[in-house]
């Protein structure tokens, strides 16, 4: 492990790569290059190959989606590149915009090459102002090299750029809400089937990749499938990943492992506990990941094991909490989170979300009964499974743990008529002021 | 409402936002998919905010009902319906954030600027709201300034953040 060289972040803090000629000089756009004398059907092979699995949160193989392109139509095609970036605990893809912007161009236009698009939108979240700027500059570099526009690298494969934000809304991350958005709606999550790959953008066959998924493609490209499976914990789960750990850690940041790093390490990456503290809990995925407990801090953070422990890999955003962190205040906070951005089209999202944050305030404020526990497992089985999207489910993913894993911490405030600890960090709104 | 602007062209998009958009036109094969933008756009040239006139001069300019555009403006929190101050402070309230003491900070701020959530302090300044999860909790907690993040803050260095403000 300590042989491990970072490969998405290696740029990271090297002003070279913000230009194209530096980025050039590092290497870059030789895997394009590359891609571009092989058949697009190829390109898809050797991703495929390589098992790399999404980054945006679902870890669906990234190849096998570019397969389901049909490429026996007249329309257009597309890719969305998903930078909205609104999971809470999150915030690679900026860094990764922020610090190496052609290389995420480089992966976007290696699989529009793959899937035969000629056009791409990088839907941006509105509140990356600077990222965009920087995105955009080496946009317009690489269209000024000939890299994107008419004929790229020479090679008669025509293809556009666009970079098109956002305006606040965590549910555009969901790909059909994406889409919605993308065309000038409401970010209301659509029915599927039919998948985006046959109905998508404006109607057409349409790829949507997360931004840390489509940077690894260079990488896969230039030093082939092979090399990409040696690197994670098994065949289902390879590759570097980039895992953000926030919280009660010393440094909070990005930190890149081959997948598959526990808790514990990232912890001691990130220069152990903050002030000192003891681990009590953390979602090792992001605000939608189920809390495990600190017992849970060894375990491989990759996408089969952390679903069989019962919560995902999600981002790879660790949220770290220590034992001075009040459960319920956590989850109330986070139900709050999931209650504003529920878009509201489903019954059970838009009911259930509200409930679960009014109920978790009474009992935050003492004014919780013995059934409120009953009452929040009703309301997850109320919402689990029954939603148009995710969204739901991401919402009763902390709250059903907390009362699995951390069910006495419910009942002590039950008991006692107030929350038992002396001081709670975090923010509830309604029970603070 | 900007300078230059009468009443009697008050439903018109000024001509350097309506140019920008027609730049934008070649890159979308709607109409339709040019409302964010479009929005973002006049946001911009209306101070920050989006009156009336401005959701029906984008509405004009793009041939939707202005309705469909109150729709979507209202879907969106970056998109604001009422005035907002000179400068936009957007606090981080979510979990990242508060682990590491954002309730200290939203409150301090709040205390300092004397007014309350979405509202703008007399001298049109300074207006905030907490935030959702702003993607920068490595450096929690923080704001965001504008279209800047200030980071790992303290009550005092919010606070000396906003005093810099003009
Ligand atoms: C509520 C919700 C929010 C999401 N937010 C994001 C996001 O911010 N970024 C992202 O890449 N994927 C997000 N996703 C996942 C996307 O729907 C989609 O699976 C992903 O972009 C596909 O890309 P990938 O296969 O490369 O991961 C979200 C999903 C849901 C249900
Ligand atoms: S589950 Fe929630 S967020 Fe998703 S479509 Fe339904 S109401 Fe909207
Ligand atoms: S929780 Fe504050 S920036 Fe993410």
């Amino acid at each position: 492990m300590s042989a491990f060289e970072p490969v998405l972040t290696r740029n990271v803090g090297n002003p070279e790569a913000l230009t194209l000629r530096g980025y050039r000089n590092l290497g870059g756009y030789e895997a394009l290059a590359a891609s571009l004398k092989l058949e697009p059907e190829e390109v898809i092979a050797e991703v495929k190959s390589s098992g790399l699995r999404g980054r945006g949160g679902a870890g669906f193989p990234a190849g096998l989606k570019w397969s389901f392109i049909p490429q026996d139509t007249d329309k257009p095609k597309y890719l969305v590149c998903n930078a909205d970036e609104s999971e809470p605990g999150t915030f690679k893809d900026r860094i990764l915009m922020e610090s190496d912007p052609h290389q995420l161009i480089e992966g976007c236009a290696i699989c529009c090459y793959a899937v035969r698009a000629a056009t791409c939108f990088i839907y941006i979240r509105g509140e990356y102002v600077r990222p965009a700027e920087i995105l955009e500059q080496a946009i317009k570099e690489a269209y000024q090299a000939g890299l994107l526009g008419e004929n790229v690298m020479g090679s008669g494969f025509k293809l556009d750029i666009f970079l098109h934000r956002g305006a606040g809304a965590y549910i555009c991350g969901e790909e059909t809400g994406m889409l919605e958005s993308l065309e000038g709606k409401r970010g209301q999550p659509r029915i599927k089937p039919p998948f985006p790959a046959v109905v998508g953008a404006f109607g057409c066959p349409t790829v949507i990749n997360n931004v840390e998924t489509l940077c690894n493609v260079p990488h896969i490209m230039r030093r082939g499938a092979d090399w990409f499976k040696a690197i994670g914990t098994d065949e289902r789960n390879t590759g570097p990943k980039i895992y953000c750990i926030s919280g009660h850690v010393e440094q909070p940041g990005a930190y890149e492992f081959p997948i598959g790093v526990s808790l514990d390490e990232l912890i001691e990456k990130a220069g152990g506990m903050y002030n000192r503290g003891t681990l009590k809990a953390f979602q090792p995925g992001g605000a939608s990941a189920a809390f495990l407990p600190a017992a849970q801090s060894h375990l491989a953070m990759d996408f089969d094991t952390l679903a069989g422990a019962g919560s995902m890999l999600g981002s790879a955003a660790a949220i770290v909490m220590d034992e001075t962190t009040c459960l319920v205040r956590a989850t109330l906070r986070l139900a709050k989170f999931f209650n504003h951005e529920s878009c509201g089209q489903c019954t059970p999202c838009r009911e259930g979300t509200n409930w679960a944050e009014m109920v978790l305030q009474g009992i935050e404020a003492g004014r919780g009964n013995q059934e409120d526990a009953d009452l929040l497992l009703r309301i997850c089985r109320n919402m689990g499974g029954t939603t148009l999207c995710p969204l739901a489910d991401a919402a009763i993913g902390p709250l059903r743990s907390l009362i699995k894993n951390f069910g006495e911490e419910v009942t002590a405030h039950l008991e006692t008529g107030a929350c038992p600890l002396p001081y709670q960090p975090v923010f509830a709104a309604g029970v603070d002021n | 409402m900007s300078k230059g602007q009468s009443a009697a062209d008050s439903s018109r998009l000024p001509a350097s936002v309506s140019e920008a958009i027609d730049r934008l036109r070649p890159r979308y094969p709607t109409t339709e998919a040019l409302l964010l933008p479009a929005l973002h756009l006049a946001q911009t040239h209306w101070g920050g905010w989006l009156p009336n006139e401005a959701i029906e001069a984008v509405a004009g300019e793009l041939d939707l009902a202005p309705a469909r555009v109150y729709g979507v403006v209202t879907f969106y929190d970056l998109y604001h319906l009422s005035p907002v101050g000179r400068h936009r402070i957007r606090i981080c309230t979510n979990l990242s954030c508060a682990l590491r003491g954002a309730n200290e900070v939203l409150q301090t701020v709040k205390r300092s600027l004397g007014v309350g959530e979405g509202q703008v302090t007399p001298d049109g300044r300074c207006s905030f709201v907490p935030f959702e999860c702003l993607g920068a909790c490595e450096q929690a907690p923080m704001m965001m300034v504008d279209d800047d993040f200030v980071g790992n803050l303290t009550p005092q260095s919010a606070l000396a953040a906003l005093e810099k403000l003009t």
